[in-house]
C-alpha cells in the first residue's frame, strides 16, 4: 500500500507489520510521533496482545526491553540523543545478553548545548556497544529496515539500531509503500529466542564473568557481530526479491564507476550528495558516492574491495569525536589501510544545520584542489569563532562558551541587518 | 544448553561444584545432653524422651518408655516429692513442666487400658526379694522383666511397704497401689504375703534362690517420753498411719498433739483433720527451717491444722502439754530459751522419723550394719554377702518411694548381671543440658498446667483423693511445654537457617545430618537450635 | 501480622517446623520438598542474612506460584555470590541485568507474559538496598506507579555492602560505614538522613507493602504469600543482617535482626492501598542497645566513652515507631 505520510508514521506502520509483543518508550523530540501512532495502536488492538508501557525513563525502557525480551517476546522502542545515552548502560547490557531488541534512533545532537535538531553524535556515541546499527537513507528505507532488524536481530540474537535522521526523515512526508501484513509474515518468522526465562526449562542468565573468560565472552560476540557483514545483505536480497525494491544492505555505490573521488556519507544526506554528484559529473569530474548502511559492524573489507582503485575518498560525517575529529573516516582509513588513497574528514550538519549542495562542491573542489583542511568543517563561520577566540584572548573572560558564541552571532545579525 | 551464550547463561544448580566446606574453621555436631529433669530423677527416668513420646499423643508408647525405668507410674505421679520439676529448665523461663501430674495421668491411663509389660524368655534364676515396698517391687518388676523369676516375702498383709503404711489415702488411693502392683502380679511376680524372714538362709535354701535382694524399708520409729504424758497415748507416725489401714484405726479423741516437722508430721495431722480431730503440729525450729515441703504445709493450714513452731515438748500432764519456747541460733539451730507455754492434747504423735529393722540380718555372715541399722552395700548394691543385695530405706542415703524405686532398678541390673556371671558397669551418661544452652525465644510461652484439689469442705471428714488429675488435651498441654533439653526435636530450626542449605533433613523421627561439602561453620545453627542440641567444635584438617 | 501463632504446640509456633504442627502450620523452609531456590555452593559469607532472606522468600514464592516463578536481580551481594562463572547457585530461571534497572525488567519480564498469554507465570524482583533505595529508585517507582504485575523484594542490609560497605539511603543514623566513618563530630552516618522505601511504596497506593525479617520465619513467608496472591505492584522490604558490614558475629544473624524487631527499630507491618492494615506485635521488648552492642558499626556509641545522646536518639526512632505502629498494643490497630 502506497501513501504519503510522515517518516515516523511509516517506522510505526512498519513495526506494527512485525507484530511487536512488548514495546516500552520515554518520550523525546524528535522519536515522539513513532512512539505515540504505536501506542495509539497498541491501545487501540491493532497489535495483538502486544504490550506497551509509558516507562519513567529511557533506562528503564530499555530496561524493560530486556526484560521482556529474555522472556521471549520481541521488543521494540525508539529513543534519541540524551535519552540513547541516558540508557547507554542498558544498551550494553542488551548487547552483552544476546537479546534481539530493535530500536529506532531518531538521530539528533547531544547538548550541551541542549539541541533537538539532527547530526549522529547520539548513535555514534554508543557504535562500539555491541549493536548491529543500520542507517537509513529515506523514509521508505527507514520503515523497510524494521523488517529488516527483526530478522537480522533475532537471527543473530544480537539487538539492532535502525538510525534515521531526526526531522528529516522522522518529520518528512514521502509517499512510502507499506507491505501487507502476510508479505510481512513471510519475510519475519515468529520470534524464537535461543534462551528463556521459562519455569519448565530454568537457567540463569546474566552471570559475572572474571578475567578467565572475559575476553572469551567478548571475543565471541565480536565473531557473531560479524556474521551479520554476510546476513545484513543476505536479508536485503530477500528483501528486494519479496518486496521488489532496494532497501538496506551494507552499502550501496552510486556512480561510482571510473570515479577517482568518492564521498561517503550515512544517512539522509546521501540525497543531497547524489544530487551534487550529478551536478558535477555534469560537469566533467569523476565522482561518486557511496552510502554505508551498516555501520555497525563495520563493512571495512567490503568497502575496501569498491574503493580500491579510486583517489581520494571524502568522508561527510555528521559527528564529531571532539579532539581528533571525524569517527567514520578514522574507521574508512582503517579500512584503505595501506593503500595509497587519501581519506578527508569532512564533519557537517551538526545541530541540525542544514547540508547544501554548493558547499559540497565547494568542498569537493578544495579536495580535489588538496586544499581540504584536516579535519575539514563544513560551513564553520570563522568570522565568528575568530571573533570569539580574539575576545578570549584579550578579556581572558572565562564563561560559558556557548552563551558568548550566541552573543556573537547575534551581535554580528545586529550588524549585517 | 549448547545455544545459550557462553558464560553469560549458567545451568541450574551448577554451584554444587563449589564445596564451600572447605571455608570452615568451626563445625556443627548434632550432640545429645543429658535433661536436668531425667538428672535430677531418683528412678532414673528418661523423662525427656517420655514426654517427647506423650507429645505425640502416643501415650502408650509414652507410659512404655516410662516403664523401662519405674513400673509404678500412677503411684509416682501422685507420690514423688517431684526433684525432675525443681530441675527442670523451664522453671528458669515460666514455670517448670508439671512432670509428675503428665505422669500420673500416663500411669492412671496405663491402668484403665490395662496395659501390659512383655517380659523376656525365663532364664531358670531365682531370686528372692524381702519386703513388698517401692524398691523390693521395683527390683522385683525388672528381673522379671529380664526373664528370672521372682518371690516376695512380704511381712505385713498386704503390698506396698511405706506406699500404704506411710502415705495417707487421700495423697495414694489403695486401688492405684493395688493395680500397679497387680499388674506386676500379673507379669509373674510371686508375693507372699504375712510372710517375715527370720532366718534368712532358710528362706533362701528353701526357695532355692539364686541370688537375694533385701527391701524392708524402715519401719522402726524414733520415740521418746514426754515425762507425764500418759504413754497409751503417745504413739508414733508409723504406728498411727499404720492403724488407717486396718479395721479398728486407733482412737486419738479430739485434740491431737504432732510432734516433727518432716512430711509425715503433716501426714498424721492431716489425717487427723479428716478424722475430725483437732491437730496441732510442734516443731522446734521455724516454719522455713521445717524439713516438709512448703506446699505441703500450706495445704495443711488451709485445711485447718494449727502449727506451733519454735517449741519444744518439754513435758505432759493429765491432758495438757508443756512446750519450751525455743529460738533459732545463727546455724538455725534450735536453742532453749527457759520460757514455758502449756497447750491441750488427747494424743501425742511422735514423727521424729523410722529407721529399718534388720536385726534378721545379724548372724548373716559379710553382712555389716551401721549404727542407725542401714546395712552398707557395696557399688554393685551387694552387701558383704555374695548374691546378698539390698536398697531403699534400709540402706544408708536419703529415704523416699522414688529413690527407693531407683534402688529396685539399680538392685535387679546388678542382679541381673551377678545371675549371668558378669559385672553390670552404668553406661556413660551425656554432659548436662544446662538452660544457658537453650536458645528460649522458640519456645511459645505457656504458663504451667494446674491440676484441680478438692475443696476444702470436701476433704474434711473424707480420704477422697486430694489432688485431681489432668484430662487428656491439658496433659498432652503440659507435655509440650517440655523444652526437650539437650536433644533434637526436630523443629526443623537447624534446617532453615542455614545460609547454605548445608543441613539435611532425615525425615520424621530421624532428626537431622549436617552435609560438610557446604557447611561454611557459620554457627547459626547452633545459635538457634531452642534445646541446645548442637555443638560447635574446632575443625580439624 | 495475620499469621495465626498456635497457643496449643509449646514449640511450633516460632521454630521452622516441628513434627507436631499440622502440614500447614509449618513453614515452607521445614519442609524436605522445599525449593531451594537458591542453592549450596553459592560464595556468600558465614551466616549471611541476605542469602537467608532470598531462600526463604523465593522459596515461600515458589510454593505460593506452583513452581511458576521467573526472578529478576539487580547487581549486588547477592547476585555475585549467587551467579559467578561458571556456577550458578539458582534453581529457578534467574536473569540480572544491570545495578538500577531490576524493577524495569521484571516489568518487562510481566509485559512479555502477559502479552504470550502465560499468566500462570509470576514474576519476582530482587534487589539489595542499595538497588532498591538508591540507584534503581527511579524505576521501581515507575514499575510502582504503573502498577506492574511485579513483587520486589529488597532485602535491607543497610549499606552497599558489595563494593565494601559504604553509606546507602538505607543506612541507619550512626551506623559507621566506609563512606560514614566514626571520625569527627558526628561520627558515623548522620542523623536525620536516610529514606523510608516502604512508606514511599504506600505513598504510590500500591496493592501490597509489607516489612518482613530474617527473624520471624512465619511471618515473612506469610507475607511473600499474601503479595503472590495478589496482583499488581507489590513491595516486601527484609530485614536481613550482613556480618561483615555490622560487625556481627555470623552466629549472630537471627538474634541481630530479631533484636532490631524486638527494639522496635525495625517495624514489621503491612498495607494494603497505601494504609497501614496490619503489624506485628513486639513480643519481648527490648532496648536498643540489646541491638546496638551486638555490632561494631555502632562500637562508637560504647567506646571509649558511651555517647548518651545517639543511644537515646536512635532509641527514640524506636520508640516513635512503637507508637506510629502499635507495636506493643494488644489489640488490632
Amino acid at each position: 500500500m502506497r501513501a504519503q505520510i510522515e517518516g515516523s508514521q511509516a517506522v510505526a506502520e512498519a513495526v506494527v507489520l512485525c507484530r511487536p509483543e512488548v514495546i516500552a518508550a520515554y518520550p523525546i523530540s524528535p522519536q515522539t510521533h513513532i512512539v505515540e501512532r504505536l501506542s495509539r495502536m497498541v491501545k487501540g488492538g491493532e497489535v495483538g496482545r502486544c504490550q506497551y508501557l509509558n516507562v519513567e525513563s529511557e533506562f528503564g525502557a530499555l530496561s524493560v526491553l530486556i526484560g521482556a525480551s529474555a522472556a521471549g517476546a520481541r521488543t521494540y522502542t525508539a529513543t534519541t540523543s540524551q535519552g540513547l545515552l541516558f540508557m547507554a548502560e542498558a544498551v550494553y547490557n542488551a548487547a552483552g545478553l544476546g537479546l534481539p531488541i530493535v530500536m529506532t534512533i531518531a538521530n539528533r545532537a547531544v547538548g550541551a548545548p541542549i539541541n533537538i535538531w539532527n547530526d549522529h553524535s547520539d548513535s555514534m556515541a554508543l557504535r562500539d556497544a555491541g549493536w548491529i546499527q543500520l542507517y537509513a537513507e529515506t523514509c521508505q528505507e527507514a520503515a523497510d529496515l524494521h523488517l529488516q532488524a527483526f530478522r537480522l536481530a533475532e537471527e543473530l540474537s544480537c539487538p539492532v539500531m535502525v538510525c534515521m535522521d531526526g526531522y528529516i526523515l522522522t518529520h518528512a512526508y514521502e509517499p512510502i509503500d507499506l507491505p501487507d501484513q502476510s508479505e510481512v509474515d513471510s519475510f519475519l518468522p515468529p520470534f524464537s529466542p535461543v534462551q528463556v526465562l521459562d519455569p519448565s526449562d530454568p537457567i540463569s542468565i546474566g552471570a559475572m564473568v572474571g578475567p578467565e573468560a572475559f575476553t572469551e565472552v567478548k571475543y565471541l560476540a565480536h565473531r557473531q557481530h560479524l556474521r551479520a557483514l554476510t546476513l545484513v545483505p543476505d536479508i536485503a536480497d530477500s528483501f528486494e526479491q519479496q518486496f521488489h525494491r532496494e532497501s538496506g544492505g551494507l552499502y550501496r555505490a552510486y556512480r561510482m564507476t571510473d570515479a577517482d573521488t568518492v564521498i561517503i556519507a550515512l544517512g539522509s544526506v546521501i540525497g543531497t550528495i547524489k544530487d551534487t554528484v550529478d551536478e558535477l559529473r555534469d560537469e566533467g569530474i569523476a565522482i561518486g558516492c557511496l552510502k554505508v548502511g551498516c555501520y555497525r559492524p563495520f563493512p571495512a573489507m567490503q568497502l575496501r574491495a569498491v574503493l580500491e582503485s579510486v583517489t581520494r575518498v571524502i568522508v561527510v560525517e555528521k559527528d564529531l569525536a571532539v579532539g581528533i575529529g571525524g569517527i567514520v573516516s578514522a574507521d574508512v582509513r582503517m579500512a584503505l589501510n595501506g593503500l595509497p588513497i587519501p581519506v578527508h574528514t569532512v564533519i557537517a550538519g551538526l545541530g541540525g544545520r542544514s547540508i547544501s549542495a554548493e558547499s559540497l562542491k565547494h568542498m569537493v573542489r578544495d579536495a580535489r584542489a588538496e586544499r581540504l583542511s584536516e579535519p575539514y568543517f563544513l560551513d564553520l563561520n570563522m568570522r565568528v569563532v575568530d571573533e570569539e577566540l580574539a575576545r578570549r584572548q584579550e578579556e581572558r573572560q572565562a564563561g560559558p562558551l556557548a552563551e558568548q558564541l550566541i552573543r556573537a552571532v547575534k551581535a554580528i545579525g545586529t550588524k549585517v541587518v | 544448553m549448547n545455544d545459550k551464550p557462553f558464560a553469560i547463561t549458567l545451568d541450574p544448580n551448577s554451584s554444587l561444584a563449589n564445596h564451600t566446606g572447605n571455608w570452615r574453621t568451626m563445625r556443627p555436631v548434632y550432640v545429645d545432653r543429658l535433661p536436668p529433669c531425667n538428672h535430677a530423677c531418683p528412678a532414673g527416668e528418661n523423662i525427656q524422651a517420655w514426654l517427647y513420646l506423650a507429645e505425640e499423643k502416643n501415650y502408650e508408647a509414652a507410659w512404655r518408655r516410662l516403664m523401662e525405668d519405674n513400673p509404678m507410674p500412677a503411684i509416682h505421679g501422685r507420690v514423688c516429692y517431684h526433684p525432675c520439676e525443681t530441675a527442670c529448665n523451664r522453671g528458669q523461663l515460666d514455670q517448670s513442666v508439671s512432670i509428675r501430674a503428665v505422669e500420673r495421668f500416663l500411669g492412671d491411663l496405663a491402668i484403665k487400658e490395662g496395659w501390659r509389660v512383655p517380659c523376656a524368655p525365663s532364664t531358670g534364676r531365682k531370686v528372692l526379694i524381702v519386703g513388698a515396698g517401692p524398691s523390693g517391687l521395683s527390683a522385683a518388676y525388672h528381673l522379671t522383666r529380664m526373664g528370672h523369676r521372682v518371690t516376695i516375702h512380704e511381712a505385713s498383709d498386704k503390698v506396698g511397704g511405706m506406699m500404704r503404711y506411710g502415705i495417707p489415702s487421700y495423697r495414694l488411693p489403695r486401688d492405684v497401689v493395688d493395680a500397679e502392683v497387680g499388674r506386676m502380679e500379673a507379669m509373674g511376680v510371686t508375693i507372699r504375703l504375712n510372710t517375715k524372714v527370720e532366718d534368712l538362709d532358710a528362706a533362701i535354701q528353701e526357695g532355692g534362690f539364686h541370688a537375694t535382694f533385701l527391701a524392708v524399708g524402715a519401719h522402726l520409729a524414733r520415740r521418746i517420753d514426754i515425762p507425764g504424758f500418759d504413754a497409751k497415748r503417745l504413739l508414733d507416725a508409723a504406728t498411727f498411719l499404720r492403724s488407717m489401714e486396718s479395721d479398728s484405726p486407733i482412737k486419738i479423741g479430739r485434740r491431737l498433739a504432732v510432734y516433727g516437722g518432716g512430711n509425715t508430721a503433716i501426714d498424721v495431722a492431716r489425717t487427723a483433720e479428716r478424722l475430725g480431730v483437732e491437730p496441732v503440729i510442734i516443731y522446734r525450729r521455724d516454719e522455713a527451717h521445717a524439713p516438709s515441703f512448703k506446699e505441703e504445709v500450706a495445704e495443711a493450714r488451709d485445711e485447718g491444722v494449727q502449727f506451733q513452731w519454735l517449741r519444744s515438748l518439754a513435758k505432759g500432764a493429765d491432758r495438757t502439754l508443756t512446750l519450751e519456747v525455743m529460738e533459732l541460733d545463727e546455724h538455725g539451730k534450735p536453742k532453749p530459751t527457759g520460757r514455758f507455754e502449756t497447750i491441750e492434747a488427747d494424743t501425742v504423735v511422735l514423727a521424729l522419723g523410722q529407721k529399718a529393722d534388720t536385726a534378721f540380718l545379724r548372724n548373716v555372715t559379710g553382712a555389716r550394719l551401721r549404727d542407725d541399722g542401714t546395712v552398707e552395700v557395696d557399688e554393685q548394691m551387694m552387701t558383704g554377702h555374695p548374691g546378698l543385695f539390698a536398697g531403699g530405706d534400709m540402706v544408708p542415703g536419703e529415704q523416699s518411694v522414688s529413690m527407693a524405686t531407683g534402688h529396685g532398678k539399680l538392685a535387679a541390673r546388678h542382679i541381673d548381671a551377678y545371675l549371668r556371671g558378669a559385672r553390670y558397669v552404668r553406661p556413660h551418661g551425656h554432659a548436662l543440658a544446662t538452660f544457658d544452652r537453650l536458645n528460649t525465644w522458640y519456645y511459645t510461652d505457656a504458663e504451667q498446667s494446674k491440676q484441680p484439689l478438692l475443696t476444702l469442705a470436701r476433704r474434711r471428714g473424707s480420704f477422697e483423693e486430694m489432688v485431681g488429675a489432668l484430662d487428656q488435651d491439658t496433659a498432652l498441654l503440659e507435655a509440650r511445654r517440655c523444652l526437650s533439653c539437650g536433644n533434637c526435636f526436630e523443629c526443623d530450626n537447624c534446617y532453615a537457617v542455614c545460609p547454605d542449605n548445608a543441613v539435611i533433613k532425615l525425615g520424621a523421627g530421624n532428626r537431622f545430618a549436617i552435609n560438610y561439602d557446604y557447611c561454611k561453620g557459620c554457627g547459626l545453627c547452633a545459635e538457634e537450635c531452642p534445646c541446645g542440641a548442637i555443638d560447635m567444635v574446632k575443625e580439624v584438617k | 501480622m495475620t499469621t495465626q501463632r498456635i497457643k496449643f504446640y509449646q514449640t511450633g509456633t516460632y521454630t521452622a517446623g516441628n513434627r507436631l504442627l499440622d502440614d500447614e502450620a509449618r513453614t515452607v523452609q521445614s519442609r524436605p520438598d522445599r525449593t531451594n531456590s537458591l542453592n549450596s555452593g553459592h560464595r556468600a559469607c558465614q551466616g549471611c542474612g541476605e542469602a537467608l532472606g532470598a531462600r526463604y522468600a523465593i522459596d515461600a514464592a515458589m510454593r505460593a506460584a506452583h513452581k511458576r516463578l521467573i526472578a529478576i536481580n539487580a547487581t549486588g551481594c547477592l547476585e555475585v555470590f549467587s551467579s559467578p562463572y561458571p556456577e550458578s547457585a539458582w534453581q529457578i530461571p534467574w536473569m540480572h541485568s544491570l545495578f538500577g534497572n531490576a524493577p524495569a525488567v521484571a516489568s518487562g519480564v510481566a509485559a512479555a507474559l502477559r502479552a504470550k498469554g502465560h499468566d500462570d507465570v509470576k514474576v519476582v524482583a530482587q534487589g539489595g538496598d542499595g538497588a532498591t533505595v538508591d540507584i534503581g529508585f527511579g524505576c521501581l517507582s515507575g514499575m510502582f506507579e504503573r502498577n506492574d504485575e511485579v513483587l520486589y523484594i529488597c532485602y535491607d542490609n543497610e549499606a552497599y555492602m558489595n563494593t565494601g560497605i559504604q553509606r546507602s539511603g538505607a543506612t541507619p543514623p550512626f551506623a559507621r560505614t566506609n563512606t560514614t566513618q566514626a571520625v569527627g563530630e558526628a561520627p558515623g552516618n548522620l542523623l536525620g538522613t536516610g529514606k523510608n522505601v516502604p512508606r514511599i511504596a504506600m505513598a504510590h497506593g500500591i496493592p501490597y507493602v509489607a516489612t518482613a525479617s530474617v527473624a520471624d520465619l512465619h511471618d515473612l513467608e506469610a507475607k511473600v504469600a499474601t503479595a503472590m496472591g495478589m496482583k499488581g505492584a507489590r513491595y516486601i522490604h527484609i530485614h536481613v543482617p550482613c556480618p561483615l558490614g555490622w560487625g556481627s558475629d555470623p552466629a549472630h544473624t537471627m538474634k541481630v535482626a530479631r533484636m532490631a524487631v524486638e527494639s522496635g527499630l525495625f517495624p514489621l507491618f503491612e498495607a494494603r492501598a497505601g494504609r497501614v492494615v496490619d503489624r506485628t506485635k513486639i513480643r519481648r521488648k527490648v532496648s536498643v542497645e540489646r541491638y546496638l552492642e551486638l555490632q561494631t558499626r555502632f562500637k562508637h556509641l560504647f567506646e571509649p566513652c558511651r555517647n548518651d545522646e545517639a543511644i537515646a536518639a536512635i532509641q527514640a526512632i524506636a520508640d516513635e515507631h512503637v507508637a506510629t505502629y502499635g507495636l506493643l498494643e494488644s489489640e488490632g490497630l
